[in-house]
């Protein structure tokens, strides 16, 4: 309880930082006019090719590839995840290690709070950010809805990978702070760790045998693909979620070790 | 008396080099006691290790009977911690720093307004509720680390250097502050400001190079070096002729003088010669100007120890 209460605390710190501070509304702004800008020009496309395949009547096997999540969501969700890499070291890169250069991380860590309270809190912290920003895309499906006909199930699978993905970036992210004291190597660290599991199912193209699979399945682009095309399938859930505990266990061994090292 | 913290054999090294090495001490519950000693004597890190912000190398320290390593959590409920140079989060305001910290330090929901009120009011914060702490003056800031530290009454304070960078006005506002606490908690204070040590502090333990060197009351320490006191003069009148006539005062061990008529006077054994170094004075037809006793002050015992220490 008492831990939750820590816990708590530190999340709202850290939430009234991040609203306090111009780099929410900076990465945000950006982030939406992006997210807005691809999401008008997947409308277009997809509005353009659905009239030529009307006019042209082509045949109906085309014609059945033609739905919104195909064409709109699908390309969207792709283009947001690569969004998503350059923007998650940029909320992360300071949980820590700012603590530790500023030095307020003697007093946060002289405060009755278990390692996790603090971990947790600062997670969930630069979780809600990314939620928040992630809502204000939802208004683009709302207008579409106007339109067309939006199959909601699979817009909230490929939202559900997205949260996913964010959380589990977020938790390298943190990872890579609690490394360091500069945020600027605790940005780079991020974005490279990131960078590498994004690409490294590549490999597997390269025909590389049974190693190229697991590189396949540690791969978080490739488990993003099936939420991107509105298929929740449990092993990229568990995938999901042992990626986040595993780096936020890492982020604990390594703020444990501070004790000692010094 | 209850024992509020107890080190034995603590002992730190960074890397190859030891920061302690061996301090044995203990702190009665209620206890005001200084901790003093040159800068890079392991002051800070004895007191981060008490605060349960590094682990020692060897050795143990308890505070209330638990240890700083396998009960930290419940170390850490015991204490206000007051680091030296203090750094606060910058981007929120004073208040909405202390709640944050209450919430952390597990004070109960309903008494944290009363109990932040309470804090702003002992370090004279209630001016500068909602200013950013970025935008705070270094006394302020200060004044809001003892604030934080206070924050939930923790029975044990422990506040490295609380008075650096403050100005004289302040500095006294803080002595007070912590004078005030005397009896409901146990201090542990760092200082390099020996009258500050002397006026607040019923036990001084001076350390250097990592050992304990010296822990007894102001008034000992003095005392032990006191043996022979000293007397200041200033006398009108030709000074060859008077320091020669003090220095044949029986009991008188040294004559040393600084020019224009001023005389130091060291007695071996600590006897009182005022009244007679007066009369001699006067019987020789000189201006007694000024005749004072001058006590050791802690500054003299503090490098005395400490010097003493490098001869060995």
């Amino acid at each position: 309880m008492k831990s939750l209460n820590g816990c708590l605390a530190l999340w709202r710190k850290e939430l009234t930082v991040y609203f306090g501070t111009p780099i929410f509304y900076l990465t945000g702004f950006f982030f939406l006019v992006l997210a807005g800008y691809f999401f008008y020009t997947n409308v277009i496309y997809y509005s353009i090719i659905s009239m030529q395949a009307a006019q042209q009547a082509a045949n109906p096997q085309v014609a059945a590839q033609l739905n919104p999540q195909q064409l709109i969501y699908r390309p969207l969700f792709a283009v947001l995840a690569i969004v998503l890499l350059f923007l998650v070291p940029l909320f992360t890169m300071r949980l820590l290690a700012e603590e530790k250069r500023s030095g307020t991380a003697e007093l946060l860590f002289t405060y009755p709070i278990t390692d996790w309270a603090v971990i947790l809190g600062k997670f969930l912290a630069a979780l809600m950010v990314y939620l928040i920003l992630l809502a204000f895309t939802v208004s683009y499906s709302l207008a579409l809805a106007f339109v067309t006909r939006v199959d909601w199930a699979a817009v909230g699978a490929g939202y559900l990978g997205l949260v996913l993905l964010g959380a589990s970036a977020m938790a390298l992210g943190l990872f890579a702070s609690s490394l360091t004291e500069n945020q600027i190597i605790a940005g780079v660290v991020g974005f490279a760790l990131l960078l590498l599991f994004w690409i490294i199912g590549w490999t597997q193209e390269l025909g590389a045998g049974a190693l190229g699979r697991i590189f396949q399945h540690l791969s978080l682009l490739d488990h993003f693909d099936n939420f991107s095309k509105g298929v929740i399938d449990t092993r990229d859930l568990v995938y999901c979620l042992s990626f986040i505990f595993f780096f936020l266990f890492l982020t604990k061994r390594q703020l444990e070790s501070r004790r000692w090292r010094a | 008396m209850e024992i509020m913290i107890e080190a034995r054999d603590l002992t730190k090294y960074y890397g190859p080099n030891p920061a302690i090495q061996r301090l044995n001490f203990e702190v009665g519950a209620g206890e005001i006691v200084g901790f003093l000693g040159p800068n890079g004597a392991g002051k800070t890190t004895t007191l981060k290790i008490l605060a349960g912000y590094l682990s020692p190398t060897s050795g143990t320290a308890r505070i209330n009977g638990s240890s700083v390593v396998t009960d930290s959590l419940k170390v850490r409920a015991s204490l206000g911690y007051l680091p030296e140079n203090v750094s606060l989060y910058p981007d929120l305001t004073v208040t909405q720093f202390l709640k944050f910290a209450a919430r952390t330090k597990g004070v109960e929901a309903k008494r944290e307004k009363s109990e932040i009120d309470r804090v702003e009011r002992a370090c004279g914060l209630e001016g500068v509720r909602n200013t950013l702490i970025s935008a705070l003056s270094k006394g302020y800031r200060q004044r809001l680390g003892l604030a934080q530290a206070l924050l939930n009454m923790p029975p044990l304070l422990i506040l490295d250097e609380p008075t650096i960078g403050l100005d004289p006005g302040q500095i006294v506002e803080i002595r007070t502050l912590i004078k005030n606490l005397e009896g409901s908690h146990t201090v542990m204070l760092s200082s390099h400001i020996l009258p500050e040590v002397s006026q607040l502090c019923h036990r001084v333990i001076i350390i250097n190079k990592g050992q304990i060197v010296a822990s007894d009351t102001p008034e000992n320490l003095s005392r032990q070096l006191g043996e022979g006191s000293r007397i200041w003069l200033a006398v009108k009148g030709p000074e060859d002729r008077i320091q020669a006539a003090l220095e044949a005062v029986p009991g008188v061990a040294r004559v040393t003088s600084p020019g224009e008529g001023k005389f130091l006077l060291e007695t071996g054994n600590g006897q009182e010669l005022r009244p007679q170094l007066a009369r001699l004075v006067v019987a020789e037809g000189w201006d007694l100007l000024e005749l004072k006793a001058q006590e050791f002050s802690l500054e003299d015992v503090f490098l005395n120890l400490v010097t003493e220490e490098e001869e060995s």
